[in-house]
C-alpha cells in the first residue's frame, strides 16, 4: 500500500519511501522486485515517480536479471527484495559482481532480525563477503535516502553492483525529513564488450582478478566516505556499530566514542585502528551475526561483542544498554546506570496470534484437508496460518515453492503398502514464484503427488500485490493473465480440477478424486481474497434456540465466531457471509441475518 | 514548545484497527509544532488480526524509533487488553488511554486462555488510566472504522498541540475522505476524555 509522505510532501517518510525518493533522484530508470516484508513498499512507491519504469517480477532471480539487463544497457537500475529473496537471486547476483555494471545497479536486501514476518533471520551482510559486493547499511530513513544516491555513484565509479542492506527497523520506521525531489539527466551508453559481459571461464578468470583490484580500491573508499565516521567522546570505551544499533547507543550512552559504519563492506581498517588506539575498551555492537567482530579480531585488534550481545533477534535500546552495562562491569569493574527502569510485565495476557480472516477461502480448504487426515507439505503465504489450532493442518513450511518438491519426495520414499496421502498446498503467487519447476519435476519423474494451488487472485500476505496470474501489472495496467489450467496441461498434468472453496462438498470431492488419481494431480482452489472482494454478502447469525453448543463451528477458527456462554455467537460486523459455518452446522442453527428480519 | 523534551507513546491494538494511521496522524501533528518524530510500525504477518503496535516518539531530538522499556509516557490501547502487553514500558507517572472495545483473541474464543477479567485494575496499577467507549462513539460518528480517530481525539486532551493541527493532519492522512465522520469522531473522543478527566 502506498502511504503518505513522499507523494504528498508531508515529510514523514518510512525507510522504504525514503529509498524510493532517493532512487528517483539518483536517476534510476528501472526498478524491479518481488514483494516481501519488509521490502515491499519501495517498489510500490518508486512506480509513482515520473520517468521511472518499475515492475513486479515472478521472483527475485528474474528481478535481478532484469535490473542487470538495464544496467548493461547503460541505465541505472534498482532491484528490491527481502533477505531470503537474495538467496533466490544469488545466482545472477554473485556473477554480476564479476561482470560489473554499466549503469549503476543497486540491490536492496531488507533483512528481518527478530523474524517479525519471515521464516529465518539470516544476516545478509555475509552476502557482501561471499560475493565481494560493496555494502551500505543505513540506520534510519534519512540516512537511507542519502545513501541510496551515493550507492549508485559507488556502483558506477567502481564498476560493481552494490548491496544495500536495510532491516525492518529502517524499512518500517518513519521520521520527518525533507527531500530534494530533483532528478538530473544522464546519458546512457551501451558498449559491446564480450570480455566484460560474457562470463565464460576464460573471461571470468580475468574478471575475477579485476574484481579483486576493484575491491582494493573500494576499501580506500571505505576509509574516506562520510558514511563511516568516528565520534570521539569518552576514552574509556569505544563502540563499533552499524544500522539502527547506532541510534540505540546514542540514546543510552551518548558519552561513548563511536565508529559508525554505514558502508560496511569492505570495512574501514584504518578507522577501526584509529578508534582502537583512542579508547581503553573496544566493543562491537552488531545485530545478528558476529561479522565485524570477527573481522576486527582477525586484524589483531582486541575487542568484545557477542559475549555481551545476543546473536539472535532484534536489538533494542534495552538490550544494547544491558550489554554495555554488563561489559563495563565485567571488563572495567565500573557500574553504569541508565535513565529509565522498566516494570514487571503483566502476566497472563492471552496470546493474540494472527489468524485467517473471516471469510477467507483458505480456511475451508484446510478444514477439508484436516478432515481427510492428509499429510500437508505447506508453503509460504497467508495460508501458512493454517498451522495454528484449531485447523492445525500444515506439516511443513520451509521456503517459497518447497511444498511441491517435498510432497514429491514424501511420495517417492513411502512404501506402497503404507502410503499416506500427501498433499502440497501452495498459494498462487508462490506457485508462480517457484512452484512451476517443482511441478515440472513431479510430472517428469512420474510422481503421484497431489498439488493444491490456493488461488486467491493476489499476493495477500505482503499486502495484495499483483502477479502474472492476476493479469494486472505493478503500474495497474491490464496484461496477459497466466492460465494455471493451461500451464499445468502443457506441463503434462493429467488430472486438473478447479473448485470454489466456499463449496466445501465439491472441494472435498475433487480432493478425494485427485488423491486417488494415479499420477500428478492438481486442484486449483479459487476464491478471491475477502480483503479484495468488493461484493459484500450479508452476515449470518446463530439461532440460540437451535444451537446445542456442539462447537463444530468453532473448529473453523473463524474470528467472527466465539463462545457466548454455552452457545456460539457470530459477530455480525466481522462476518463476511461465506457460509462455511452454516454448511458445518448439523442443527440448522446458522442463518443469514436477512432471514431473521424477514421472519 | 521551547522546552519540549520528548514524548514517547505506544499505540497497541489488533491488526486492522487502523493502528498505523493513528500513529501517523499523531506524528504529523507533532511535526506541525516543529518537533522531530520517529515511528516504529508493525507490518506483514501480524496484520492478519494479530496483536500489533506502533511506537511514536517526538521531541527536539529523537534517535531511536524504539522506546526504551520504562520510558513510555502514554499507552493508547485501541482494544481493551492490548495495552496490557506494554504496561511494563510505562514510566512512573505514565498514562494509559484505553478503548473498551473487546476483540476476543482466537486463543480465548477457542477456550485455550481467558480474557482478563478486570483490565481497568491492571492499567491503574501501572499509572493513571482513562477508558473510552470508542466503538460506540465511532458508531455515533458514522462508522466503526473511525474508532482509531476517536482515540486520537481522546489523546489530544493530554498533549498541547493546537486543535486545528490535529484536524489538518487527519485531513491530510485520509486525503480529505470521510472528513465529516473523522472530524466528528475526533471531537467525540476529545469530549469523552475531558469528561473522564473532570470526574477524577
Ligand atoms: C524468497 C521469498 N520472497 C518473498 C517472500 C515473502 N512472501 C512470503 S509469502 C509470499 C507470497 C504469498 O502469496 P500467495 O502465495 O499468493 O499466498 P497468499 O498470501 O495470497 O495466501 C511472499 C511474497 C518470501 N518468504 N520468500
Amino acid at each position: 500500500m502506498v502511504k503518505v509522505g513522499s507523494q504528498k510532501g508531508l515529510g514523514l517518510f518510512s525507510g522504504n519511501e525514503a529509498i524510493a525518493a532517493g532512487a528517483f533522484e539518483a536517476n534510476v530508470s528501472l526498478g524491479t522486485g518481488y514483494p516481501g516484508t519488509p521490502a515491499t513498499e519501495i517498489l510500490e512507491n518508486l512506480v509513482l515517480y515520473p520517468g521511472v519504469y518499475a515492475e513486479w517480477c515472478p521472483n527475485e532471480k528474474v528481478a535481478v536479471e532484469v535490473a542487470l539487463g538495464a544496467s548493461f544497457a547503460g541505465y541505472r537500475a534498482l532491484s528490491t527484495m527481502k533477505h531470503v529473496g537474495l538467496n533466490v537471486a544469488s545466482d545472477p547476483f554473485v556473477t554480476a559482481v564479476y561482470t560489473g555494471v554499466n549503469g549503476g545497479l543497486v540491490i536492496v536486501s531488507a533483512d528481518d532480525p527478530g523474524m517479525h514476518s519471515s521464516q529465518n533471520e539470516q544476516d545478509n551482510r555475509h552476502y557482501a563477503r561471499l560475493s565481494y559486493a560493496p555494502m551500505f547499511e543505513p540506520s534510519d530513513p534519512q540516512e537511507a535516502y542519502l545513501m541510496i544516491k551515493e550507492a549508485f555513484e559507488v556502483s558506477e565509479r567502481f564498476d560493481i553492483p552494490v548491496l544495500f542492506r536495510t532491516t525492518t527497523r529502517v524499512a518500517h520506521s518513519r521520521q520527518n525529513m525533507s527531500i530534494e525531489g530533483l532528478r538530473k539527466d544522464r546519458e546512457p551508453l551501451f558498449v559491446r564488450s564480450a570480455e566484460k559481459y560474457v562470463m565464460v571461464p576464460s573471461n571470468a578468470r580475468k574478471r575475477k582478478k579485476d574484481l579483486l583490484i576493484r575491491v582494493r580500491r573500494i576499501k580506500e573508499y571505505s576509509e574516506s566516505t562520510d558514511f563511516n565516521f568516528i565520534e570521539l567522546n569518552s576514552h574509556e570505551v569505544g563502540i563499533v556499530t552499524s544500522g539502527p544499533a547506532y541510534l540505540y547507543i546514542k540514546e543510552c550512552f551518548p558519552e561513548a566514542s563511536v565508529l559508525k559504519i554505514g558502508f560496511s563492506y569492505p570495512l574501514p581498517e584504518k578507522l577501526i585502528r584509529k578508534l582502537a588506539q583512542e579508547v581503553e575498551l573496544l566493543l562491537v555492537v552488531e545485530e545478528l551475526d558476529s561479522i565485524m567482530e570477527t573481522e576486527i579480531k582477525s586484524l589483531g585488534i582486541n575487542c568484545y561483542g557477542k559475549e555481551f550481545f545476543p546473536a539472535d533477534g532484534e536489538l533494542t535500546p534495552g538490550i544494547v544498554a544491558d550489554g554495555i552495562i554488563k561489559a563495563m562491569t565485567s571488563l572495567k569493574q565500573k557500574s553504569y546506570a541508565i535513565g529509565w527502569t522498566s516494570s514487571e510485565r503483566v502476566e497472563k495476557i492471552p496470546e493474540r496470534p494472527p489468524v485467517l480472516c473471516a471469510g477467507c477461502g483458505h480456511r475451508n480448504l484446510f478444514y477439508v484437508l484436516k478432515k481427510m487426515r492428509a499429510i500437508v507439505t505447506g508453503d509460504i503465504g497467508c495460508y501458512t496460518l493454517a498451522v495454528n489450532p484449531p485447523l492445525s493442518a500444515m506439516d511443513t513450511c520451509v521456503c517459497m515453492g518447497a511444498s511441491i518438491g517435498e510432497a514429491h519426495g514424501f511420495e517417492k520414499v513411502q512404501p506402497e503398502e503404507s502410503k499416506k496421502k500427501v498433499v502440497a498446498v501452495i498459494g498462487d503467487s508462490t506457485f508462480v514464484h517457484s512452484g512451476i519447476t517443482g511441478l515440472v519435476n513431479a510430472v517428469y519423474n512420474n510422481g503421484k503427488s497431489t498439488i493444491i494451488i490456493l488461488d486467491n487472485r493476489t499476493t495477500a500476505m505482503t499486502g495484495h500485490q499483483d502477479h502474472p496470474g492476476t493479469g494486472v501489472t505493478l503500474k495497474g495496467e491490464k496484461t496477459v493473465e497466466l492460465d494455471f489450467e493451461k500451464l499445468a496441461k502443457a506441463i503434462g498434468v493429467k488430472y486438473i480440477a478447479v473448485v470454489d472453496p466456499y463449496n466445501m462438498k465439491e472441494t472435498e470431492k475433487a480432493l478425494r478424486e485427485a488423491i486417488e488419481f494415479d499420477g500428478v494431480s492438481l486442484v486449483i482452489v479459487r476464491r478471491p481474497c475477502v480483503l479484495i472482494e468488493k461484493k459484500k454478502k450479508p452476515p449470518y447469525y446463530i439461532d440460540e434456540e437451535k444451537c446445542t453448543g456442539c462447537w463444530v463451528c468453532l473448529r473453523l477458527g473463524c474470528p467472527a465466531i466465539s463462545k457466548k456462554g454455552d452457545k456460539a455467537e457470530i459477530e455480525s460486523y466481522m462476518c463476511t457471509g461465506c457460509g462455511a459455518c452454516e454448511f458445518l452446522c448439523r442443527f440448522d442453527a446458522i442463518h443469514l441475518v436477512k432471514e431473521k428480519t424477514d421472519g | 514548545m521551547d522546552n519540549y523534551s520528548q514524548s514517547n507513546l505506544i499505540i497497541a491494538g489488533v491488526g486492522g484497527q487502523g493502528n498505523i494511521a493513528a500513529s501517523e496522524v499523531i506524528a504529523m501533528t507533532a511535526i506541525k509544532s516543529g518537533l522531530n518524530v520517529r515511528i516504529a510500525e508493525t507490518h506483514g504477518m501480524a496484520q492478519r488480526g494479530g496483536a500489533v503496535h506502533s511506537m511514536v516518539r517526538y521531541g527536539k531530538k529523537v534517535f531511536s524509533p524504539l522506546i526504551p522499556e520504562g520510558d513510555c509516557d502514554f499507552i493508547i490501547s485501541l482494544e481493551y487488553i492490548e495495552g496490557l502487553r506494554w504496561l511494563h514500558y510505562l514510566k512512573k507517572g505514565g498514562m494509559s488511554i484505553v478503548s473498551t472495545e473487546k476483540r476476543l483473541p482466537y486463543t480465548v474464543s477457542a477456550g485455550f486462555s481467558e480474557y482478563p477479567e478486570n483490565p481497568e485494575k491492571i492499567y491503574k496499577k501501572y499509572g493513571s488510566a482513562i477508558f473510552i467507549n470508542a466503538l460506540e462513539l465511532a458508531r455515533d460518528a458514522g462508522t466503526e472504522r473511525c474508532a482509531n480517530i476517536v482515540m486520537i481525539g481522546a489523546f489530544s486532551v493530554f498533549e498541547s498541540f493546537p486543535e486545528e493541527d490535529w484536524l489538518i493532519s487527519i485531513k491530510e492522512r485520509f486525503r480529505g475522505k470521510f472528513m465529516d465522520i473523522n472530524q466528528k469522531a475526533f471531537f467525540l473522543g476529545k469530549k469523552a476524555a475531558l469528561t473522564e478527566v473532570k470526574q477524577k
